[in-house]
């Protein structure tokens, strides 16, 4: 089984944002970044279904500046058997670009599966793997929860408000992964060595023209803090007085 | 004069909330932008004509109807094509649709379709000359981003519950049409729809959510949080990561990073430390209350209101009040 993974860093969320002095991105002194959360669930599903046939190939696929090359070695590390970095001096907003570039790289790479995060954690959009799909004139099934696949095909979950959907589907195609499948595997100290010597090939990234843009970024209003911290259950009259009066919910 | 358009978002043959979301933003940027006709498309099962109406009364002028009995599910591939026809047989400005499960397997086969970017998860939105500004909670909701969407039709996705569902009533022209892809030739195929047999309310359309956590210590103490959720009438019960690894809740109860992101009116965190991760999920909250025996716990920093205390002795007690309150209105 052949499957590409696309994968994306993103900053480590437990810290402090600052909004930088443009005023369209954040201070980048102080940030980490790692794997996108979801990304690391796509990884392990392809790692797994991998070794599961046993044999084939995962090749990683992310695009943005020259530190993506360290969340590539770290997926490398888990077991990815190459990387492909496609370079751009930063990773657009716009998802029909990065979708762009990604199906350039993946178009003709006779993958059975190619797999998405379900949403990258900074932007929270998913749309990057529905559109890379159609560009590909793939089938392709979004967040989904769970997957069997036999016989070239697939029957994936897909959880939506309050129902689930059963969707099967033909080989090849797109996925986009949600929480439930797979949580990413940790690297071992002989993975992490041996990712040193695999292979990581560097390209342009053909974004072509972006058209959504950032026009601003703000932290949000600071919360207001606590109006009312009582104890134990002597402290529920007031609580509910508060919630009936002050925020008026009841 | 161009249109606006709105996709009516629907499932087993009734119309949802965020359809008459998607129609109210339409209906705001047609008349914020000087006129235009408001048409919305509906796609459903053979029946669901007889819906079309209730998309007047908040402010479509037309409602474009695709009956098809192989559309009784959502078809990806044979919503997309139909939607994307619509767009390009039509003179718009702008298209709406919701950022709902379904919305956000939608919109973006759309714009592919169209060959146009999406603004996704949007909570709000102007007009700015012939681009749109689009305002996103971004990094789990700890920054907030406007973008800048430079293309027409501008495709929007809009949060749930962003957009207040408002009336703009008139009697919209009903028009049928065909689908622009066949369902049976579609690839991929939704064989099965389970609906979840209750009566609760769904996490994003529950103005209250009561959420509980490890410090429930398990499975069938989660009546008490039932119970309060009860209480209030108007909510509905999520749960943190913990609690649905552990299989106490289900996994779609899970808010957070990795799970549902919810902004309602009220919520309640119950028995949970506030990792980030869970916070990510719930930050956007109007008001937040916490309960927690350890007063450290960083759930106490985003809150309004807190109680410190055992919540199996404060739970119980609450809800008396909650119920108490509500009666006596
Ligand atoms: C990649 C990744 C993604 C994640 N995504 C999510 C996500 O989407 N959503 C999510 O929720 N988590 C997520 N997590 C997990 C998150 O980091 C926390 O582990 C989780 O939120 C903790 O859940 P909790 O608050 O229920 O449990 P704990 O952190 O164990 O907190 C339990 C709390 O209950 C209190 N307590 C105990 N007994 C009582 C009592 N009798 N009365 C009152 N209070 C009591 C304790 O003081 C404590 O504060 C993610 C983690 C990772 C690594
Ligand atoms: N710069 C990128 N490089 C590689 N993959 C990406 C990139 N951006 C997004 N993706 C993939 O697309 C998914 C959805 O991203 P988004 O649409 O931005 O939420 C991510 O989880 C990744 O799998």
């Amino acid at each position: 089984m052949k499957i590409a993974v696309c994968v994306k860093r993103v900053p480590d969320m437990e810290l402090r944002f600052a909004i930088a002095a443009d005023r369209k991105s954040l201070e980048q002194t102080g940030l980490k970044y790692d794997l996108s959360d979801f990304d690391g669930y796509a990884l392990e599903l392809a790692l797994q279904l991998v070794e599961k046939s046993g044999s084939g190939e995962v090749v990683l696929v992310s695009l943005g500046p020259d530190g993506v090359q360290e969340t590539l070695r770290k997926g490398l590390a888990m077991g990815a058997t190459r990387a492909v970095h496609l370079q751009a001096a930063d990773v657009p907003v716009d998802g029909f670009a990065v979708a762009r570039a990604l199906a350039t790289e993946l178009e003709g790479g006779g993958y059975d599966l190619i797999l998405f995060g379900r949403m990258a954690t900074d932007t929270a959009s998913g749309a990057v793997a529905p559109m890379t799909a159609e560009l590909l004139k793939l089938p392709c099934v979004t967040a989904i929860s769970h997957l069997d696949i036999a016989d070239g095909k697939g029957t994936a979950r897909r959880d939506l408000e309050g129902a689930a959907e059963t969707v099967t589907f033909p080989l090849p195609a797109v996925l986009s992964i949600d929480e439930g499948i797979a949580r990413a595997r940790l690297a071992t100290l002989k993975g992490i060595m041996a990712a040193k010597k695999k292979p990581l090939e560097v390209k342009p990234a053909a974004l072509g023209d972006v058209r959504l843009t950032v026009e601003t970024m703000a932290l949000p209003p600071e919360r207001s803090g606590p109006k009312f911290i009582g104890e134990g259950g002597d402290a529920v009259p007031e609580l509910v007085e508060r919630l009936r009066t002050e925020a008026k919910l009841l | 004069m161009a249109n606006t358009f709105a996709f009516a978002e629907s499932r087993g043959g009734a119309l949802r909330k965020a359809g008459f979301e998607a129609v109210t933003a339409a209906r705001q940027a047609a008349d914020a932008t000087g006129g235009g006709e408001v048409h919305a498309l509906v796609i459903g099962a053979p029946g669901i004509k007889e819906k079309a109406d209730a998309l007047g009364q908040y402010g479509a002028d037309v409602v474009v109807v695709v009956e098809d009995a192989g559309l009784a599910r959502y078809s990806p591939e044979a919503f997309a094509a139909t939607a994307a026809a619509r767009l390009e047989a039509g003179d718009f400005r702008a298209a709406f649709f919701s950022a709902s499960a379904e919305g956000r397997d939608l919109a973006p086969r759309v714009a592919a379709v169209l060959g146009l970017p999406l603004a996704s998860d949007v909570t709000a939105f102007e007009f700015d000359g012939d681009a749109v500004l689009a305002q996103h909670p971004a990094y789990t909701g700890k920054v907030v981003v406007t973008l800048r969407l430079a293309a027409t039709p501008a495709l929007l996705s809009l949060r749930p519950g962003a957009i207040t569902p408002a009336e703009a009533s008139r009697t919209a022209r009903v028009e049928s049409a065909a689908p622009a892809l066949d369902p049976a030739s579609a690839r991929v195929v939704v064989t099965e729809l389970a609906e979840e047999k209750t009566t609760r309310l769904d996490l994003g359309e529950a103005p209250v959510i009561v959420s509980g956590g490890r410090g429930l210590r398990a499975a069938e103490n989660f009546k008490l949080v039932e119970d309060l959720a009860a209480a209030f009438g108007n909510a509905a019960v999520g749960a943190t990561r913990a609690v649905t690894d552990d299989g106490w809740r289900p996994a779609t109860d899970q808010i957070g990073q990795t799970g549902r992101l919810v902004s309602p009116d009220l919520y309640v965190a119950v028995g949970i430390s506030g990792a980030i991760q869970h916070l990510a999920g719930m930050r956007t909250s109007k008001t937040i209350v916490a309960i927690n025996k350890d007063k450290d716990a960083p759930i106490f920093k985003l809150a309004d209101y807190g109680i410190v205390g055992d919540l199996f002795e404060i739970l119980p007690r609450l809800t008396e009040a909650v119920r108490q309150a509500r009666g006596s209105q």
